[in-house]
C-alpha cells in the first residue's frame, strides 16, 4: 500500500511544517473568533431565534476560516521550488493530494472543534446535545471542504492571485456541501433527531464527498503536471 | 463551419425570431390568470434550455481536451461557457422582471433563481481563472479540469436546491406533467422559439471558437518573432 | 539501452516551439553537458527529463522507462535552480523525508551519513532557515544524491555554489559516474562543465546545433562551439 504510505509520509510533513510555524493555524482561529464576534453585532445573540440561524452561522464562520488553511496546502510549496522536487519524487500526483488533504483535514477539524466551545459560550448554544451527530456532519462536510479547498490550491498554485482566487472558485461550488451542513447542524443543536426526510441531506453529503474525492484524485496528477 | 453555413444560420435564426414574435404578440392569446406578462416565458424558458445545452457542451468538450489535448476542444469549451453565461443571464432577467411583474419583487430566493446565481458564480470564476493564466496549454488543462468539477457541481446544487425552497411556479410542461396544465398552442411554441435560440447559441459558439483558435495562433506568432 | 533516450521531443508552449526535434542520448557512465544561450531550453529539456512537464511530441526514454513513470523516478536524482529543501524542517529532518519518499530503508541511518558526508552533522538538529547560503546548497546536494540515482539531472548546478559545495558536487559526480550513472548537466560555467563532460550538445533556440563527444579542443577554447554552431537555426 504505497499509496497510503506516501500519503502519510506528505501528511506528517505538512503537520509537523505548519504546527513549528502554525501561521496558518493562528490565522485561521483568530479569524473564526473575529467573525463569531462579529455575527453578534449582526444578529442579536440573547434572541430565540438565534436557533434557526446556528447551523448557517457555524458553517459560514468555518468555510471562511478553512479557507485560511486550505489556500497554503500547495502554496507552501513554492518555496525553494519544493514543489518541483516532490512532483519529481516517485510520489504520485494522487498521493501527495491525498497527504496534504489528511494535513488539513486534521487541521481543520481541529479549529473547528476549539471554535465549537467558543460559540457555545457566545451564542447560549446547547452543543453537546447530540455531540456524536454533530461530529458526523462535521467531518463529513469538513472533508468536501477539505478536498475542494486542497484540489483548488493545487489548480492556482502558479496564479499571482491565488489568495483572491481560491475562495471565488470554491464558495460557490461548496454551495450544496454548506447548505447541508447548515441544515443538518440547526436540526442537531435544536435537539431534534435526525431522521426521515432530514436523511437526505447527510446522503448528499456522502454522495459529495465520494464524487469529489474521486474527481480530484483522477485529475490531480494532470495539473501537477506543466 | 463555413462561413455561408454560419450566415445561413444567423439568417434563419432571425427570420424565424422575427416570425416568432409577431405570434406571440399578436396571434397567441392570453393567458387565464398572468395576462400579458406571461409571454415572457417564450423567452426564458428556451433561454434555461439553451443555457443547459451550453453547459453541457461545455463539460463534454473539457473533458474532451483532457482526453485529447486537442487545443479546438478547448475554444469549444470557453466559447459554450461564455454563450452559456449569456443565456444564464437572459434567462435570470426575463425571470426577475416576470416576478415584479406578478409578485412584485425583483429578486426571490426561489429554486431556479437561486440556481441561476450559483451557477452564474461558478462559471465566472471559470472565466476568472481563464484570465489569470498565461500559458495556453496550462490555461486549456487547469481549466479544464475546473469546467469538470464546475459542472458537477452544477447538477447537484440543481437538485439540492429543490430539496431546499420552492416558490417558483409548478411543472407546466407537459413532459413534466403529463399533459393538460398549458395550452397545446402554448407549449408548442415555447419549443418552436427555442429553435432560434439554439440557432444563435451555435452561430455565437462557433464565432468564439475561431476567435480563440486565431488568438492563440497570434500568441505563438508574437513570441515566436520576438525570439528571433 | 541508453540511460536517457530523448527522441524527436517537441515542447510547445501555446503554439510556440520551445523545443524543436531535439534528440540525444546519455549512456551509463556519460556526462552530457547541455549548452546553450538563455532560452534555449535547456532549463525546459531538464524539467521533462525531470517528469515536471509533459514533451508535446517526440519519446523520453529513462532507462527504457517513460520519464513519468514511477521507475524512472524512483532512479533519478533533480537539481534544479531552487534548492528544494523545507525551511521549517531540520536538515536531518528533510533528509529522512527524501529517504522515505524514495522509499529507501533505514532512512534515519542514510539522514545521518549524508549529513556527515556534506559537512552538516554538526546542525543536522537546526532548521535550514537558519543555514547559510553554502549550507542550504551542500543539502541540496545532499537531497539530489540521497538514493544513489542512476540519472542526475542538473540545471545550471555550479551557478548558486561556493567552493566547498563546488568540491562536494565534483566529488559526487565522480563517484556517481564510476558506479555508472548518467549525468545531464545544464550550465553557462563552460569551464567546469567541459572538465567533467564527455559529450556536449550544444542547443540554439530549441534546436540541436551540435553533439557530439568533448573535444580537447572545446576544452581548449570553451567558446569555440559557440563560434562555429551558435548562430545556426
Amino acid at each position: 500500500m504505497n499509496f497510503v504510505r506516501l500519503s502519510l509520509v506528505v501528511a506528517a510533513k505538512d503537520l509537523r511544517s505548519e504546527l513549528r510555524t502554525k501561521e496558518a493555524l493562528n490565522a485561521s482561529l483568530s479569524f473564526a473568533l473575529v467573525i463569531l464576534l462579529l455575527f453578534s453585532f449582526a444578529f442579536d445573540p440573547s434572541s430565540e431565534q438565534i436557533a434557526e440561524f446556528s447551523g448557517g452561522l457555524l458553517w459560514i464562520t468555518f468555510a471562511f476560516a478553512g479557507a485560511l488553511i486550505l489556500n497554503r496546502s500547495f502554496s507552501r510549496e513554492l518555496a525553494n521550488d519544493c514543489l518541483d522536487v516532490l512532483v519529481a519524487s516517485p510520489v504520485s500526483g494522487a498521493a501527495l493530494f491525498f497527504g496534504k488533504a489528511l494535513a488539513n483535514y486534521a487541521l481543520l477539524v481541529a479549529v473547528e472543534i476549539v471554535c465549537l466551545p467558543v460559540f457555545g459560550v457566545f451564542y447560549g448554544v446547547r452543543w453537546t446535545r447530540q455531540f456524536w451527530w454533530l461530529m458526523l456532519v462535521i467531518l463529513l462536510a469538513s472533508w468536501v471542504m477539505t478536498v475542494m479547498g486542497t484540489m483548488f490550491s493545487a489548480l492556482t498554485v502558479n496564479l499571482r492571485l491565488r489568495e483572491l482566487m481560491l475562495p471565488t472558485l470554491i464558495y460557490p461550488m461548496l454551495i450544496p456541501a454548506l447548505m447541508a451542513a447548515m441544515q443538518l447542524t440547526t436540526l442537531i443543536l435544536a435537539g431534534s433527531p435526525v431522521a426521515g426526510d432530514d436523511l437526505i441531506w447527510l446522503r448528499l453529503l456522502t454522495g459529495l464527498a465520494i464524487i469529489f474525492t474521486s474527481l480530484a484524485l483522477g485529475l490531480v496528477e494532470i495539473v501537477l503536471v506543466r | 463551419m463555413r462561413e455561408r453555413v454560419l450566415y445561413a444560420l444567423g439568417v434563419a435564426a432571425a427570420l424565424l425570431l422575427a416570425r416568432n414574435l409577431y405570434v406571440i404578440l399578436l396571434v397567441l392569446p392570453d393567458e387565464a390568470e398572468q395576462g400579458a406578462i406571461y409571454r415572457i416565458i417564450y423567452f426564458h424558458l428556451p433561454a434555461w434550455f439553451t443555457c443547459f445545452a451550453a453547459f453541457l457542451a461545455a463539460g463534454a468538450a473539457s473533458a474532451g481536451y483532457l482526453a485529447r489535448n486537442d487545443s479546438r476542444y478547448d475554444a469549444l469549451a470557453v466559447a459554450a461557457t461564455e454563450v452559456g453565461l449569456a443565456f444564464c443571464t437572459i434567462g435570470m432577467v426575463t425571470g426577475s422582471i416576470w416576478a415584479r411583474n406578478q409578485w412584485g419583487i425583483w429578486w426571490t430566493w426561489d429554486p431556479r433563481l437561486t440556481w441561476a446565481l450559483i451557477t452564474t458564480l461558478v462559471y465566472g470564476g471559470y472565466l476568472m481563472l481563464r484570465r489569470a493564466i498565461e500559458d495556453p496549454n496550462e490555461r486549456a488543462k487547469n481549466t479544464a479540469v475546473l469546467s469538470i468539477f464546475a459542472f458537477t457541481s452544477v447538477v447537484i446544487t440543481y437538485k439540492a436546491i429543490d430539496w431546499w425552497r420552492t416558490q417558483h411556479p409548478g411543472p407546466v410542461l407537459s413532459f413534466r406533467t403529463g399533459g393538460g396544465k398549458i395550452d397545446p398552442a402554448m407549449e408548442s411554441m415555447i419549443y418552436v422559439n427555442w429553435a432560434p435560440f439554439l440557432m444563435l447559441a451555435v452561430v455565437f459558439v462557433v464565432v468564439r471558437m475561431r476567435q480563440e483558435l486565431a488568438r492563440r495562433e497570434l500568441d505563438a506568432l508574437r513570441r515566436f518573432a520576438h525570439a528571433m | 539501452m541508453a540511460a536517457v533516450a530523448v527522441d524527436g521531443v517537441w515542447k510547445y508552449f501555446g503554439d510556440f516551439p520551445a523545443i524543436r526535434e531535439v534528440s540525444l542520448t546519455a549512456d551509463s557512465g556519460e556526462c552530457l553537458a547541455l549548452l546553450g544561450r538563455n532560452g534555449a531550453g535547456k532549463t525546459t529539456l531538464l524539467r521533462i527529463l525531470a517528469g515536471l512537464s509533459a514533451a508535446s511530441r517526440g519519446g523520453i526514454r529513462l532507462f527504457g522507462q517513460d520519464a513519468r513513470s514511477v521507475q524512472a523516478r524512483l532512479r533519478t536524482g533533480y537539481l534544479g535552480h531552487g534548492i528544494g529543501v523545507y525551511e521549517e524542517l531540520s536538515a536531518r529532518e528533510n533528509l529522512e523525508l527524501f529517504a522515505k519518499l524514495y522509499q529507501l530503508q533505514n532512512p534515519g541511518k542514510l539522514a545521518g551519513e549524508w549529513l556527515e558526508r556534506t559537512g552538516l552533522d554538526r546542525a543536522a538538529g537546526s532548521l535550514v532557515r537558519e543555514f547559510s547560503r553554502g549550507m542550504r546548497q551542500r543539502l541540496a546536494v545532499a537531497r539530489a544524491f540521497l538514493h544513489e540515482p542512476g540519472i542526475l539531472l542538473l540545471d545550471e548546478p555550479f551557478t548558486a555554489l561556493d567552493d566547498r559545495a563546488i568540491q562536494l558536487l565534483e566529488g559526487l559526480l565522480q563517484a556517481a559516474r564510476e558506479r555508472g550513472a548518467a549525468v545531464v548537466m545544464s550550465t553557462h560555467q563552460l569551464r567546469e562543465a567541459l572538465e567533467l563532460a564527455t559529450r556536449v550538445s550544444l542547443l540554439v533556440r530549441g534546436r540541436v546545433a551540435y553533439s557530439g563527444p568533448r573535444t580537447a579542443e572545446m576544452l581548449a577554447d570553451p567558446g569555440w562551439l559557440y563560434r562555429h554552431y551558435g548562430e545556426a537555426t
